[in-house]
């Protein structure tokens, strides 16, 4: 008898993580790759084959559309990275109670609006009529207007500032757990601050770090607002390329196959870095 | 716990008594084609309740695919793309002319649209607003700009606009003394005219400022001067002539490119019947004028311009005098699958450098 009632809690507590696995993430998966496998041949006819995985390869614009969204993407995760640190550990080990809390909430307040409206703010900033543009005429460094968007710079702008909370986040976390007499250790055996921060606080730093590169360069591969907003002319990514194949195209074949090359080429992208930075999935993420 | 059973079954009876009489319209449709003045009416007078979605061509087809024609009860896309969807995803049902109050229709729009969604034999679409597009230009900064084609003159150099589809495609093919209309059956003629638009689109890309994606987005860009000469829909136009009397629409030398938007019945649409009262209500003179007062554009309703604003009447007619309405050119049904051709190009040229 207790060994039913336990057994129906077991499948109780398993059945929202089943539901969610097969309902919102096998069965969509299952469907897209249908999608993708059927060519067209004519009107209302289909036929099964690899005809849109091959055209990928083969159309040079479409491959090059990925690798420039991918080489991006790194370079927003970089620069994220960069920026991030510093933040991370300011909060981290030079505040204490109050002045943590106000910092950490400050870093948080501007994704308490939805990311299309974080755009349009950063599109009324760097306008030809925007702020930046008049301040410079203002103060008299420029004499005429400058378009500051629609170029690479202002959709990298855009990708850094909408991803450095979740890079600022994990690496706060674990910079919080390293002992500060672990640091004051290093100093007091004569370390510089150099090799301190390269020896003690990045070793110990490093799922954090892994883990925000993760997610830094997933959401930079997937966003679509941004790229789109903040690039104009110059906007090609490949998220933007699928949206168009699927709305404007009516070709859901070649969009399907679209998605699950990004899906398998982006996962080869985060296979390849955690290689690289000798790091494995459990370690980052089981932290 | 009988009285709860009871009165729960005539409280069921009631609703479905009332639904045979009362439904809800799910309606998609552009911005403006219903105005909230306007819903309220119908709603007073036939106690139908209306949901309104607002959408774009390409994306009222998708929005259907993905139902296989369920989920709306009536939509508006342009004359042009309705055989091509039968055709290929099957997502509209034919248009019961019973139904339809013909004599509230211009004659001659009617029979025009119905010749230009005939599919196997049944009419699938009503006219309902027109318009064109063309130029939408700052006369008095680039006064010069008369055709598609114009854009691309070092004199607006960086403060020009256009959208990366395809009546940009079509537009700039007429400026160049090209006819794609004519090349629409024949997919190789329409190719080669593809690659020399692509060829002048890519040489004049450093001329644009951004491609523009919403009708909010350009009257921005014109109002703020970032953009002097744009390629654009007439309402955009007249609307900013409200503001700044510069900027107007101008009919292109080559021709303005003119649609039509009807009404179709999605397949699986489930209130028919409210959808028949909302097309033989909106169609009405008084209800017409209210929404081409709103929307910008004239409607296919019988004397539906009476009761239309001055202004606006004035505007047209400075944007239009009668030569330019005869070259308007009309767009004729998309054959299916030429979507794709186009989505090649303006691939190529959106990554053009």
């Amino acid at each position: 008898m207790s060994s039913d009632a336990s057994r129906l809690g077991f499948y109780l507590l398993i059945a929202p993580l089943l539901l969610w696995l097969v309902v919102l993430i096998l069965l969509p998966h299952i469907g897209l790759f249908a999608v993708s496998i059927s060519e067209k041949t004519g009107v209302r006819e289909y036929e099964i084959g690899f005809g849109n995985y091959a055209a990928f390869f083969t159309e040079p614009l479409y491959w090059r559309t990925f690798a420039r969204t991918a080489i991006m993407s790194i370079l927003a995760t970089v620069l994220t990275l960069l920026l991030g640190f510093p933040i991370a550990y300011y909060i981290a080990k030079l505040t204490r109670g109050r002045t943590k809390t106000t910092l950490f909430l400050m870093c948080m307040i501007p994704f308490w609006v939805s990311e299309l409206v974080r755009t349009y703010g950063w599109m009324i900033l760097l306008r030809e009529t925007g702020v930046f543009s008049n301040a410079l005429q203002y103060i008299g460094l420029t004499t005429g207007p400058i378009e500051f968007l629609y170029n690479d710079a202002a959709i990298m702008v855009g990708l850094v500032y909408t991803s450095i909370l979740f890079m600022v986040v994990p690496l706060v976390t674990t910079l919080d757990s390293l002992d500060d007499s672990l640091i004051e250790a290093g100093y007091d055996l004569g370390g510089t601050s150099f090799s301190v921060m390269r020896e003690i606080v990045i070793p110990h730093a490093m799922p954090g770090i892994v883990s925000g590169c993760i997610v830094v360069f997933m959401l930079s591969l997937g966003n679509y607002l941004t790229p789109i907003l903040l690039g104009g002319k110059d906007s090609l990514w490949f998220t933007g390329m699928i949206y168009t194949q699927f709305i404007t195209r009516f070709n859901w074949e070649l969009g399907s196959a679209f998605g699950f090359l990004l899906l398998a080429l982006s996962s080869l992208v985060v296979f390849v870095g955690l290689k690289l930075s000798r790091q494995s999935l459990t370690e980052t993420m089981g932290r | 716990m009988k009285i709860k059973l009871v009165s729960s079954i005539v409280f069921a009876t009631s609703l479905m008594a009332q639904g045979a009489h009362a439904e809800t319209l799910r309606l998609l449709t552009w911005g403006g084609y219903a105005p909230e003045e306007v819903i309220a009416k119908f709603e007073a007078e036939t106690g139908h309740t209306v949901e309104v979605t607002t959408s774009n061509n390409e994306e009222m087809i998708a929005k259907l695919r993905a139902t296989n024609g369920g989920g709306f009860d009536l939509a508006q896309p342009s004359q042009d793309r309705i055989t091509s969807a039968q055709e290929e995803f099957g997502i509209y049902k034919p248009i019961d002319m019973s139904r339809v109050n013909a004599e509230l229709f211009i004659p001659s729009m009617l029979s025009a649209t119905a010749g230009n969604t005939t599919y196997n034999g049944e009419v699938y679409g009503l006219p309902h607003v027109w318009g064109t597009s063309g130029l939408v230009v700052n006369t008095a900064q680039a006064g010069d700009v008369q055709d598609y084609t114009d854009l691309c003159d070092a004199s607006v150099s960086g403060k020009v606009s256009y959208r990366l589809k395809r009546p940009t495609l079509i537009g700039f093919a007429y400026s160049m003394g090209l006819d794609p209309f004519a090349a629409y059956a024949d997919t190789e003629a329409y190719q080669g005219i593809l690659d020399q638009v692509e060829a002048k689109l890519t040489e004049c890309k450093p001329n644009v400022k951004t491609y523009w994606e919403g009708g909010d987005e350009i009257k921005n860009l014109l109002r703020s001067g970032e953009v002097v000469a744009s390629m654009a829909w007439d309402t955009g136009g007249w609307q900013l002539n409200a503001d700044n009397p510069d900027i107007t629409f101008v009919a292109p030398e080559s021709g303005a490119l003119g649609w039509i938007d009807t009404f179709v019945l999605p397949a699986r649409g489930r209130a028919d019947d409210a959808a028949y009262d909302w097309i033989n209500f909106v169609m009405q003179p008084e209800i017409a004028a209210m929404i081409t007062n709103t929307a910008g554009n004239f409607t296919a309703a019988v004397d539906g311009d009476a009761a239309v604003s001055a202004d606006l009447k004035a505007r047209y007619q400075g944007s239009f005098d009668q030569s330019a309405i005869d070259n308007i050119k009309w767009y004729p049904p998309v054959p299916a699958g030429l979507e794709a051709i186009e989505g090649a190009t303006l691939d190529r040229i959106n990554a053009a450098n």
